[in-house]
């Protein structure tokens, strides 16, 4: 391509999290590098040395916990053109929400065991809860054929809008057996697909971690749920485990 | 030191070293001559893994744990598990556990690979990354990724993806490889063998800085094999070994007085975990093709230069290919028994039998950064009342700090641009991750 196209500049950024979806782009290989025929990576701190503050897209990966990465995640903010929430500790809160059945003190007894600590535990957020998020590509850990769809869409300037059906119509297209049938609870028929239904396909189960639907079909649900002899409460406790910071904001609108 | 060095002032800030994973600063002041400061400052977010996992089934921790770290998922789930079974009384198959062995040899391979192409080599070769390599070393390149891809590939069979293995949960395998995907496995590394043999030639070029401290080294061992998944744990400095639940007899965690940060010693001022510290305490015990490759490297036990763990590291991947290759032809010999194949969580009807102890359980694995230790208690619900986790990276911060402050006053010659450079090569040596170490703790140390 010529040289005076002008490229896309992306920039990755890292909040708590564990780094796993700015390492799934280390799958990409030769996909990844057809990419960079498009577009130009400005700042990815674990891979590269070099870094810049000029970018037009903005992967923001991980939730916001303390005051300084606020500030930072504001001037992201301010610096990019658009902002994508890359998976689901961004997008949802994700496993970090868990920290958040416990006070800051409570949280730090737990982990200093009394001794003394200066240390801000901070509040574990998704991004949309600190800035505006343009895109949300969500996933623990983020799949790469949908990060490359997301990609090519946003960069033909037509946005990325993730499936709003369940793991369950994925599921049943690569023919698994239901994992209510072996006995197990799944969180694939309230969780928003887009996987593939990758968890299932493994023999492992839904765990929600591309968070739950906008509308949740919570009367079908309660129906399997007592088609197979479970109760709500048996499967609640396993939708904080990624849903949390959603719960959480939900009871905060119903008191308002 | 000349007179006029002897006054030098220095005042190296690294915010963020690069190419490693997770968030640290180094700093190094010297004034007229002397070292007055010299640290790695860790600046990641606090996670709180131990309250996390609190109040949460022993069948899902390893779910919640592997979130630690994207790089180490499997070594976590690993350490995991094995604490996970341990706390509840459960007992494993041999084929559980040597499909265990194969898939953190995966991660041993793909973590070394990513650590020796990305982010050492680029020092080695000149370059800020390995963007610019594309260009100059466009084979180099292109064979890490592709080496990458194929352990990539190979994890997939195994656990539906590398980060975050799907299929690894307590009591075994939620799906094992066909022996269709076995034979693929096997044809994956047999073609990768030249690849191999193309990196250690790399690696015998790469003119590594010439510096030695020597210190305690610790890792696991056993006397059938070079351990990864199982053994006990041993020093340099000591004669026998300590069971995994009495791994405070070696792992001694300590507030150090002048820092908030919690170090690791044993019988020194600190202690070195890792691929050169398995390589001291084991060498006898690793492969034939990994005995010539140390030997191609010059790489002999006991070593006491620190930026040779990249090349102890290139030594485990000849071990951990060929060790991959031996487990995969045993099943392909014997047969896989699927009949072994797990639920993630006892089913509805295994529930009301399924016995539980209360207990603790401590898991002991070696993963590509060093000894990971997890150790949890729980109730005879499987509910986790109480954890802990020791991460390989945390063990080693003591260390890194003692070598920068032998290495800095030998190197306070040479320009602030080496100086910076070196130390960012020693932090980066280590293979830090941060992810890991900040799993509970803000980390300074001074």
């Amino acid at each position: 391509m010529s040289e005076d196209k002008k490229k896309v500049r992306i920039a990755f950024f890292d909040f708590a999290d564990c780094e796993g979806c700015q390492l799934q782009l280390t799958y990409l290989n030769e996909n990844f590098l057809g990419l960079l025929e498009h577009c130009e990576i400005v700042s990815f701190r674990e891979a590269m040395s070099e870094r810049s503050d000029e970018y037009d897209i903005a992967f923001v990966e991980g939730s916001i916990t303390r005051k300084h990465d606020e500030e930072r995640v504001r001037k992201i903010r301010e610096n990019a053109k658009i902002v994508i929430a890359y998976g689901s500790c961004a997008s949802l809160g994700g496993v970090n929400g868990l920290r958040r059945r416990f006070s800051d003190e409570e949280a730090k007894e737990i982990v200093y065991k009394g001794r003394d600590s200066h240390l801000e535990a901070g509040w574990p957020r998704p991004v949309h809860e600190v800035v505006k998020v343009d895109h949300f590509i969500h996933g623990c850990p983020s799949n790469n054929d949908e990060t490359i769809k997301a990609v090519k869409s946003i960069l033909l300037g037509k946005g990325y809008t993730p499936p709003d059906y369940p793991v369950c119509v994925e599921c049943k297209l690569k023919e698994n057996v239901c994992l209510f049938e072996k006995g197990q609870v799944c969180m694939g028929p309230v969780t928003r697909a887009g996987c593939g239904a990758w968890c299932p396909s493994w023999g492992n189960t839904c765990y929600s971690c591309r968070g739950l639907l906008d509308d949740p079909a919570e009367q079908g649900q309660t129906e399997l749920l007592e088609k197979y002899g479970y109760t709500i409460d048996d499967i609640t406790e396993k939708f904080d485990l990624y849903n949390r910071c959603r719960m959480d904001a939900e009871k905060e609108a119903e008191k308002k | 030191m000349s007179g006029e060095l002897a006054k030098k002032d220095l005042n190296i800030n690294v915010e963020y070293i690069t190419r490693v994973e997770g968030h640290g600063n180094i700093v190094v002041n010297v004034k007229e001559g002397k070292l007055e400061k010299c640290q790695l400052e860790i600046v990641e977010a606090p996670r709180f893994f131990e309250a996390m996992v609190r109040g949460r089934s022993l069948f899902e921790v390893q779910h919640i744990t592997s979130r630690i770290c994207g790089i180490c998922s499997t070594g976590h789930c690993m350490a995991s598990v094995q604490a996970a079974e341990g706390a509840m009384g459960y007992e494993v198959s041999e084929q559980t556990k040597l499909f265990r062995k194969l898939i953190l040899h995966l991660e041993t391979l793909d973590s070394h690979l990513l650590h020796a192409y990305f982010l050492v080599a680029p020092d080695a070769l000149g370059a800020p990354s390995v963007v610019p390599l594309i260009k100059t070393h466009k084979d180099v390149v292109l064979r890490a990724l592709r080496m990458k891809r194929q352990y990539s590939d190979m994890c997939d069979i195994m656990a539906g993806r590398h980060t975050h293995p799907i299929s690894v949960c307590p009591r075994g395998w939620t799906k094992l490889p066909s022996k269709k995907e076995l034979e693929k496995m096997k044809e994956i590394f047999t073609g990768q063998l030249d690849d191999l043999k193309e990196t250690v030639e790399i690696f015998k070029s790469v003119k590594l800085p010439d510096f030695e401290r020597e210190t305690e080294y610790v890792a696991l061992t056993h006397p059938d094999e070079y351990a990864f998944y199982e053994g006990e744990l041993t020093t340099s400095d000591i004669s026998g070994t300590v069971k995994p639940g009495d791994y405070m007899e070696i792992v001694h965690e300590y507030h150090a007085a002048h820092s908030t940060a919690k170090h690791s010693r044993n019988k020194r001022d600190s202690y070195m975990v890792g691929a050169l510290a398995r390589f001291n305490i084991n060498s006898g015990q690793l492969n034939d093709e990994a005995k010539a490759v140390a030997e191609e490297l010059g790489l002999k036990a006991p070593c006491y230069n620190p930026f040779m763990n990249t090349v102890a590291q290139v030594v485990e991947i000849a071990h951990c290919t060929y060790d991959a290759i031996r487990i995969i032809d045993h099943f392909l010999e014997n047969g896989v028994d699927y009949d072994d194949v797990v639920t993630s969580w006892p089913t509805r009807d295994e529930w009301p039998s399924f016995k539980v102890k209360k207990g603790r359980g401590v898991g002991a694995v070696e993963v590509p950064r060093g000894l990971l230790i997890h150790d949890y208690t729980a109730d005879e619900k499987a509910v986790v009342t109480e954890a802990n986790c020791c991460i390989p990276t945390n063990q080693n911060l003591a260390n890194v700090d003692l070598d920068m402050k032998k290495l800095i006053p030998e190197i306070i010659g040479k320009s602030e641009e080496e100086i910076t450079l070196l130390s960012e090569m020693l932090v980066r040596a280590y293979d830090p991750c941060i992810s890991c170490s900040c799993h509970l703790l803000d980390v300074k140390f001074v």
